[in-house]
């Protein structure tokens, strides 16, 4: 299996393809912090104005905030970044001919499936690595740190500087596993295709349409909300909301509903066992045509 | 000798269509055994059978004396093969694709190894440019570097000549043949170029919509008495009434369009020549008809001498 691993991390890492989603992050980012730090003041002034008269002491655009807005706007895009590479796994060896070569080698086809999975998951997590890199270190160097002050639809939070670093480790775990389900369903996908066109679209699609229907305030879906993967991907969200006191004051160090964070990783990872268990199944019984 | 390839009652059914139907063939070690047969007549689906590519809807497969299934990964330890088309990662180096494969079939050749298989099959020079630039032959050499690169026992080549100009093929004639000489492997080489075949391989099997029609050493499948001449006159029905009424009767001439076809042994030939000169026949043409086509033609069709050579 670590021998498996080993070749489809080389060759992951040997396709110019890879590299499209650390060139797209790097450019968004870069783009959305440039902006933030040329126009960054009238975009808090604008924040606060719905506020009326609250009075913000200290640097309210700072590293921590900056981060919270990329991730926000980037846990949007990155699983469709992340299918890129998923999707491709087998279709695109399919595609190429080199599947049959791959399967007619002297392991099982089980163990072929969990080497690309295990592959597609490292190279998740360098995407997610390289992400924090960016949206957090960078953001943190160039806007400097301070507390982070959040706006919810009801209330606001205020986290302590000292408080905050450990919620981003949290929520970069957690994207982790979004993202891994994100992947699985994509890698499911490529297992029925043999070109990565078709699984990539419809991976991307059924993001698409499961943040959609997750979004809509319509009671007829809400019923189905708890079962979309996406409701459960915006969990992160949770680690920057603390516990208060009775009268109102936070406590440091807590999170607000971890009950909710564990039972969406909980359906998270349902998803990516389900995903993987019927990935090898259909492999096991496919006929290799390509 | 040990049989390499016991196939008993293989079958695969693809909904409405019967792609191999109940096929039994032995494969002998030592053999180069040629798998004949037209396109889309269950070749590939045979051979990827045996590579398990293909679940067999009935039948059994035994490779060196081991059920298939059963003992798939330590049977396929043993194996190589090429595939339909040698398709590798292109946007690597034959020599990083000869590694990567290597490493997949569980083994760790030296460097020096990997140049030496390279230069087997020629392409030790080009061994660090990517296969994107590559041509059909080379890639098609490396593919099967890449089927020896684990020293297997059986080594098997589906089409291995498909796309090649007449030097590629003779380079791969000539590499079947070393294999098979030289380094005493045992091949399974399907082709739908006969006269190829019938170079190289010592047994043939013929199969035509997944059945087999005929098996056998292809000395004796290839009978010289039984030589097929394609015969044109300026006048073949003086020709033809001329030779049913001669001892060359017993070749059972035929009138097809308008070739006269007669069989006879090889050495014949030059006789009949002059005995068709010598009753003023002119000839437009005479020739020995490949004698594999002329068969596999005869056979596919379902006409005669299928009975005659199926043992």
């Amino acid at each position: 299996m670590w021998q498996l691993l080993q070749i489809e991390l080389y060759k992951i890492f040997r396709r110019p393809r890879t590299y499209i989603a650390f060139g797209a992050t790097a450019v968004l980012i870069t783009l959305l912090q440039f902006g933030l730090k040329v126009d960054g003041q009238e975009y808090a002034d604008f924040m606060l104005q719905s506020l009326g008269n609250f009075d913000v002491q200290g640097k309210l655009l700072n590293g921590y905030m900056v981060c919270y807005l990329v991730l926000q706007l980037m846990l949007v895009h990155v699983p469709l970044l992340v299918t890129l590479i998923s999707a491709d796994m087998l279709s695109g060896e399919a595609n190429i001919g080199t599947l049959r070569l791959a399967l007619s080698k002297p392991y099982s086809r089980a163990s072929v499936v969990l080497a690309k999975f295990f592959a597609t998951c490292v190279y998740t997590l360098l995407l997610l690595i390289w992400v924090a890199v960016l949206a957090l270190f960078v953001s943190m160097l160039v806007f400097g740190t301070n507390d982070l002050f959040l706006m919810k639809s009801e209330y606001i939070v205020l986290i302590k500087e000292n408080d905050v670093f450990w919620r981003y480790c949290c929520a970069f775990g957690f994207a982790f596993v979004s993202l891994v389900t994100v992947a699985s369903i994509g890698f499911f996908l490529s297992a029925f295709a043999e070109n990565s066109i078709g699984p990539i679209v419809t991976t991307m699609s059924i993001i698409i349409l499961f943040t959609v229907l997750g979004t809509l305030n319509i009671p007829m879906f809400d019923a189905i909300n708890p079962y979309l993967f996406t409701s459960h991907m915006v969990i992160w969200k949770e680690f920057f909301d603390e516990k208060v006191t009775a009268n109102n004051e936070a406590i440091a160090g807590t999170i607000q509903d971890l009950p909710a964070i564990f039972h969406s990783l909980l359906v998270l990872l349902a998803y990516i066992v389900v995903m993987i268990g019927a990935t090898i199944f259909v492999m096991n019984k496919k006929d290799i045509l390509s | 000798m040990q049989p390499i390839v016991q196939v008993k009652n293989l079958s695969k059914q693809y909904k409405n269509i019967k792609a191999v139907d109940a096929l039994s063939f032995t494969v002998q070690e030592g053999d180069v055994y040629g798998f004949l047969g037209q396109n889309g007549a269950g070749k590939s689906t045979t051979i990827r059978m045996l590579l398990t590519l293909i679940n067999p809807t009935a039948g059994d497969i035994e490779l060196f004396g081991m059920k298939l299934h059963a003992n798939r990964n330590k049977v396929l330890r043993n194996v190589g093969a090429v595939i339909e088309k040698p398709d590798v990662y292109k946007y690597l180096s034959a020599y990083k694709n000869l590694k990567l494969f290597a490493h997949m079939s569980k083994v760790h050749p030296s460097d020096k190894q990997l140049m030496q298989q390279l230069d087997m099959v020629g392409l030790k020079e080009r061994a660090h440019d990517k296969v994107s630039t590559y041509s059909q032959g080379m890639k098609q050499r490396l593919g099967i570097a890449i089927a020896l690169i684990h020293d297997p026992q059986l080594i098997i080549l589906d089409e291995p000549t498909n796309g090649l100009d007449p030097q590629g093929i003779a380079d791969i004639r000539n590499l079947i043949l070393h294999l098979s000489r030289e380094m005493k492997k045992t091949l399974l080489v399907s082709s739908h170029l006969l006269n190829e075949m019938e170079q190289v391989a010592t047994r043939l099997l013929i199969i035509d919509k997944g059945k087999k029609l005929v098996e056998g050493a292809t000395a004796e499948l290839f009978d010289p008495a039984q030589t097929l001449i394609e015969l044109e006159t300026t006048n073949n029905k003086e020709a033809i009434d001329l030779i049913a009424g001669s001892a060359w009767q017993k070749g059972l001439p035929q009138q097809r369009s308008n070739k006269i076809y007669i069989r006879m042994h090889r050495d014949d030939i030059p006789d009949f020549n002059a005995w068709l000169v010598e009753r003023n026949i002119r000839l437009v043409s005479l020739q020995p008809r490949h004698s594999l086509e002329d068969y596999f033609l005869q056979i596919t069709s379902g006409t005669q001498h299928v009975a005659a050579f199926t043992n």
